[in-house]
């Protein structure tokens, strides 16, 4: 009985946090549309969530496309398909491992520091401060995250993809022994304009995600440092959670199996 | 509003989280222009009253009556406008870390009333001036200024739109006793220059005797005794003479784990 009376309390409780977190989702998605737009907030969240966080995503998609295109060529060697490693390499970035990777570095970097960064302002009563001084903190705080983010995970994938296929041309014309502009060619004519326009949807709905998750917990968060704590942690995890499913229900829509 | 006219009226105000009754029917009511200081223990409700006036906490049941409109029955957004003319000095001041000092103090002219941002400046260089600071702090972070400049700054922050109404949350709180009073000369100066109501919550009976024109006492969630800041003194009721004189033993109880 006790543990039929926990299951049904435990999902209450799940459906009414994901009732919270769609409810926050919505205002975040709609909240600048009756104004007033915060632009100055706007661009401070752009120019953290998308340049600064470009050395990060540029490591990561050098080192992935370098460790891919060895994998592949490792693997392809099986049936002697090593020429079509620039075309496998190509695909595989820009599809799938671009927009995740590079999200999955931008829920750690980011969607952390908005839920430490709103937590310590809930914590401090800053955002309580912000309400009566006739500024919605929704407004000036969360939307202008949810939308640099949604706007700059693009632009960051589409520089991760550029990045991830020179990692890839790196390993394959100095150890592998490809000629730089048939490698260049292969990808080029293989690669469709759908290749990278999903990688690019994806990215965007990644950049919505991780920062409603980052915004959600931490403006939610109570209890002093330990609850700055623990809205960090609960972001960069669901964040992450949500990247991969969402991936996987994308693909299956751009797939058409 | 003329001086006398019923500003703040609070009826039958309760608020629980969970299953605790924070507030458990406050009664209250405060004239246009007076000074009304709250005291009571920790725990006893006093910043909890505060935040359900501001809006910022919904209470369960009551009603809050602001210059004749019970900001209760009102949406979020009309709400917000209503205690908008409120300014609050909070507790631990929470100035914007990442906002230099005047754009704290200059926050709701840029941002709630979209002032042009030279116009915004002079006005916080100017509130910065009511509250003995030089222009040059404006240029600083908070996190470079002491805990009494802090709360200077949120004293002129609290003050840069001319509010009405003014409310302190332990403006004196942590600090040493030369900064604390001078944090009240500004605090009466202030309210009396703008002609606002103030409601004041502390500990400090310092503090609560040199900015009060009344008193109230409120202990478990409720208004126990109301006087003037002479009547301290002179109250019989034994919860204020305990508190007053600061003694464990007397009506007030603290909750303590027996071992």
């Amino acid at each position: 009985m006790n543990l039929v009376a926990a299951t049904g309390r435990g999902t209450l409780a799940t459906i009414r946090e994901v009732g919270k977190i769609s409810i926050f989702a919505a205002k975040g998605a709609f909240a600048w549309l009756s104004g007033p737009m915060y632009w100055r907030a706007l661009g401070s969240a752009a120019l953290r969530i998308g340049f600064n966080s470009l050395p990060v995503v540029g490591l990561t998609a050098i080192f992935t496309g370098a460790a891919l295109a060895l994998n592949i060529w490792d693997g392809s060697l099986r049936f002697n398909a090593e020429t079509f490693l620039p075309q496998i390499l190509g695909v595989s970035i820009t599809r799938e491992l671009g927009p995740v990777l590079a999200a999955l570095m931008i829920s750690g970097r980011s969607s952390s520091a908005m839920a430490a960064e709103l937590g310590a302002m809930r914590v401090s009563e800053q955002i309580d401060a912000m309400r009566t001084l006739d500024v919605d903190p929704f407004k000036y705080l969360v939307s202008p995250r949810v939308l640099a983010a949604t706007l700059m995970l693009p632009l960051l994938v589409l520089v991760a993809d550029i990045i991830g296929i020179y990692g890839g041309y790196l390993v394959a014309v100095h150890l592998l022994d490809f000629a730089g502009p048939v490698y260049i060619r292969n990808i080029a004519d293989f690669l469709t304009r759908d290749d990278i326009v999903s990688g690019l949807i994806k990215a965007g709905v990644f950049g919505f995600l991780l920062s409603i998750m980052g915004c959600y917990y931490g403006y939610t968060s109570r209890g002093g440092a330990e609850g700055v704590g623990s809205a960090t942690r609960a972001a960069v995890v669901a964040s992450a959670v949500l990247i991969l499913a969402s991936n996987y229900l994308m693909t299956s829509l751009f797939v058409h199996v | 509003m003329t001086e006398g006219a019923a500003k703040i009226t609070i009826r039958d105000l309760e608020i629980s989280f969970g299953a605790n009754h924070v507030l458990r029917g406050v009664d209250l009511d405060l004239n246009a222009g007076k000074s009304l200081v709250v005291i009571g223990a920790s725990g006893s409700g006093k910043s909890v009253l505060l935040k359900c006036i501001l809006g910022i906490l919904r209470p369960d049941r009551g009603s809050i009556v602001l210059d004749g409109e019970n900001i209760l029955r009102m949406s979020e957004r009309q709400r917000m406008r209503k205690t908008a003319q409120i300014g609050m000095l909070f507790q631990g001041a929470a100035l914007f870390d990442s906002l230099k000092v005047w754009e704290n103090v200059a926050f709701r002219l840029l941002y709630g009333e979209r002032k042009a941002t030279k116009i915004a400046r002079r006005r916080a260089i100017e509130c910065l001036g009511k509250v003995g600071l030089a222009p040059e702090v404006g240029e600083l972070f908070p996190s470079a200024l002491s805990g009494g400049m802090q709360k200077r700054v949120a004293l002129a922050r609290a003050i840069a739109a001319g509010p009405d109404v003014l409310f302190f949350d332990e403006p004196t709180t942590g600090l040493d006793p030369i900064t604390a009073d001078v944090i009240n000369s500004l605090i009466i100066e202030q309210v009396r220059a703008l002609g606002a109501t103030a409601i004041s919550i502390t500990h400090d009976m310092i503090s609560a005797r040199k900015i009060a024109d009344e008193v109230a006492m409120i202990h478990e969630g409720r208004i126990v005794w109301r006087g003037s800041a002479s009547d301290l003194d002179t109250t019989d009721n034994p919860m204020v003479r305990q508190f007053v004189e600061g003694r464990a033993d007397g009506p007030i109880k603290m909750k303590m784990r027996k071992t």
